[in-house]
């Protein structure tokens, strides 16, 4: 079954890319294919596969339960999350926040957690700027 | 004789101490990473390139820390199989049959040395391999014509799912995602806005890195978190009690025939497309055991033998898959995409042009090369205790790490908070296509190829005058065609079959 949903989700991204390509404008300069050529192909193979899909599925996978599946789902959105506001509050604050939120999850002692977000920020933040001079984010506190 | 000149030129690059101390770093961070459970040769070089690239290091800097890495993490995943009976990467997959029943007998020591010994022979004649194949490759290349270079990134992608390949479909399906996603942005030819939808973030399409970083690293975090493995992957016990390091001269004589064995049919597995290093220490692994022990009476109960055909056979093919990445700019596995994808951040375009055009580079990385086979023999010999120790940092601090290093990454080359956010988009889609078995490393390979094919489809067409026929036009490309379908046909009538050996041979 999850074979077949993943092929109609194909089949829908596969037309969608298909309409999308169809109003590719074309610009002053013009060659013998086109801009539009090439992605009517590769769509044309994203919705024949598609359609194998449907028809013939492979067997369903093992999916994690309900509960774990939100655990996935609560880590994507934290990560989520740590970009949106990383240029707001800075780096060592997010990265703290959302590595103790991760090392939570995967086990760790709530109030470990907190240790070892800080660490890891505080840690990251000396390696990476202080010594090897990368930019990272800077928050109106300016780390 | 021109080739030895060309690699003592290489040498005078790489020898240099800065260069030096770049590949002592890429080799002990390499051995690192492949020792780890979960972070294999992709994920660590995938992470590093743009930690390297914003350092500001230079093209053959950055390549001899990067290659250090790949080589570093071959070596490094025998680490965990010999002493956990968990493979540190899919290649090394194979050394746990013997190596861990060795572990076990009190063996430890000796079973990392033969492995040592055995993946430097095999990296060792691999890298004399690729300076003499990859020449001869690039005269043939140069043969080619846009028409035989868009069929030759067909050949590519038809092959790249493997003989062990189970269903072709998903494999076309990841290619055609990859391709799709690499046509976002402004038109190379003609400049025309496609699939922007009038967004500024993607107005210059999708940076490659986004998407692999996303795909490998951020999936594999998101994996541990839904298996709940946090704990370390060792315990203190198995860790350092590794034994008596350096085995007896007997040992090593008894193995000898074996790893040269390895190193052959790994070094062609590594050239052959849709091989790669997994294969190759599968089929060193498989005729060792045909050609020393065919009753079974001492394989898999902690065979010497066992490590050291597998363990040549994986190094031997990292180094021969560098022979169709460096000479045709096409790879043949994820880590040699990997690898591409590094040559084209720094703006390097692999392929027969790179011999003639930037002799310093392609020569400079294969000195490298040797050097770094020195210095990881050295590493992961006498000093193999320093290593086996990481396997005690419990997954549940290492993993959000990891995630967060890549983060600094890409965030320190783009300077975008909406690019990490596409990566994290990457990381989930990356989590729920490895759940539905669709392969990753097609969707790699075509955002970073899609435009050079299409380019090269479209420079076919405007010579032809717009002739479709002239894909088929000259034998080299009827011959390429030929392997395509053959590479793609293949697997669907000996892919179950593969499958079930090798996973038959896994152990647990």
């Amino acid at each position: 079954m999850s074979d077949r949903i993943f092929g109609g989700f194909g089949l829908a991204l596969a037309i969608f890319y298909i309409w999308a390509a169809s109003i590719i404008k074309d610009s002053f300069m013009v060659d013998v294919v086109g801009p539009r050529a090439f992605p009517y192909i590769v769509g044309t193979v994203l919705a024949l596969t598609s359609i194998y899909f449907i028809v013939r599925p492979d067997e369903e996978p093992r999916w994690p339960i309900m509960r774990d599946l939100m655990e996935i789902l609560a880590a994507t959105v934290v990560m989520f999350l740590y970009a949106w506001f990383l240029s707001d509050v800075g780096f060592i604050i997010s990265t703290t926040i959302a590595t103790a939120y991760l090392t939570w999850r995967l086990g760790t002692e709530p109030l470990w957690s907190l240790v070892v977000g800080v660490l890891t920020a505080i840690g990251i933040y000396v390696v990476f700027h202080l010594i090897l001079g990368l930019a990272l984010a800077e928050g109106p506190l300016g780390f | 004789m021109e080739t030895l000149y060309l690699l003592a030129d290489g040498f005078s690059i790489a020898l240099t101490p800065q260069n030096l101390f770049l590949a002592v770093v890429g080799c002990f961070l390499g051995t690192l990473m492949g020792a780890l459970p979960g972070l294999g040769p992709a994920n660590g070089v995938a992470i590093l390139i743009p930690i390297a690239f914003s350092l500001g290091l230079g093209p053959i800097p950055s390549l001899i820390l990067l290659t250090s890495v790949y080589y570093g993490a071959m070596y490094g995943g025998r680490i965990s199989s010999i002493l956990l009976n968990i493979p540190g990467d899919e290649p090394a997959m194979m050394t746990c049959i013997d190596g861990y029943p060795m572990a076990q007998k009190g063996q430890a020591g000796e079973a990392l040395s033969i492995g040592g010994v055995a993946s430097f022979v095999g990296a060792f004649v691999a890298t004399i391999g690729l300076v003499i194949l990859a020449p001869q490759l690039v005269k043939i290349a140069l043969l080619f014509g846009p028409a035989e270079y868009f069929v030759l990134f067909t050949v590519a992608f038809a092959t790249l799912g493997g003989v062990s390949s189970t269903n072709q479909a998903k494999s076309a399906f990841a290619a055609a995602l990859g391709l799709g996603i690499a046509m976002i942005g402004s038109d190379s030819q003609t400049g025309s806005q496609r699939f922007t939808f009038d967004h500024i973030h993607l107005y210059d399409g999708i940076d490659f890195l986004i998407a692999i970083v996303g795909l490998f690293a951020l999936s594999e975090v998101l994996i541990f978190l839904e298996h709940h493995r946090g704990g370390a992957a060792g315990s203190s016990s198995q860790a350092t009690k590794i034994g008596r390091i350096l085995p007896d001269f007997k040992m090593i004589k008894s193995c000898l025939p074996s790893i040269a064995r390895g190193t052959g049919l790994g070094f062609f597995s590594g050239v052959l497309p849709g091989a790669g290093a997994s294969l190759g220490s599968f089929l060193a692994y498989s005729l060792e055991k045909q050609t020393v022990d065919r009753d079974g009476k001492t394989f898999g109960k902690g065979d010497p033998r066992g490590v050291a055909a597998p363990e040549a056979g994986n190094n031997a093919a990292a180094g021969g898959a560098l022979v169709p990445m460096l000479s045709l700019g096409v790879p043949g596995s994820g880590t040699t995409a990997v690898m591409l994808a590094v040559l084209l951040q720094l703006n390097i375009t692999p392929g027969p042009l790179l011999f003639s055009k930037n002799p310093d580079v392609v020569w400079g990385l294969i000195a490298a090369l040797f050097i770094a086979n020195f210095i990881l023999l050295l590493m992961n010999v006498p000093l193999v205790g320093l290593f086996t120790r990481v396997l005690l940092i419990p997954t549940r601090i290492l993993m959000p790490v990891v995630a967060m290093i890549s983060f600094v990454g890409i965030y320190s080359i783009t300077g975008s908070t909406f690019d990490v956010m596409l990566m994290v988009a990457f990381g989930f889609a990356g989590w729920i296509l490895r759940k539905l078995e669709v392969p990753l490393v097609p969707v790699i390979l075509g955002i970073l190829l899609g435009n050079q094919m299409e380019v090269n489809l479209r420079r076919a067409m405007t010579i032809s005058d717009g002739d479709w026929l002239t894909l088929v036009g000259s034998p080299l490309a009827i011959i390429l065609w030929m392997i395509a379908i053959a590479g793609f046909v293949l697997p669907m009538f000996v892919g179950r079959r593969m499958k079930a050996r090798m996973e038959a041979e896994r152990p647990e």
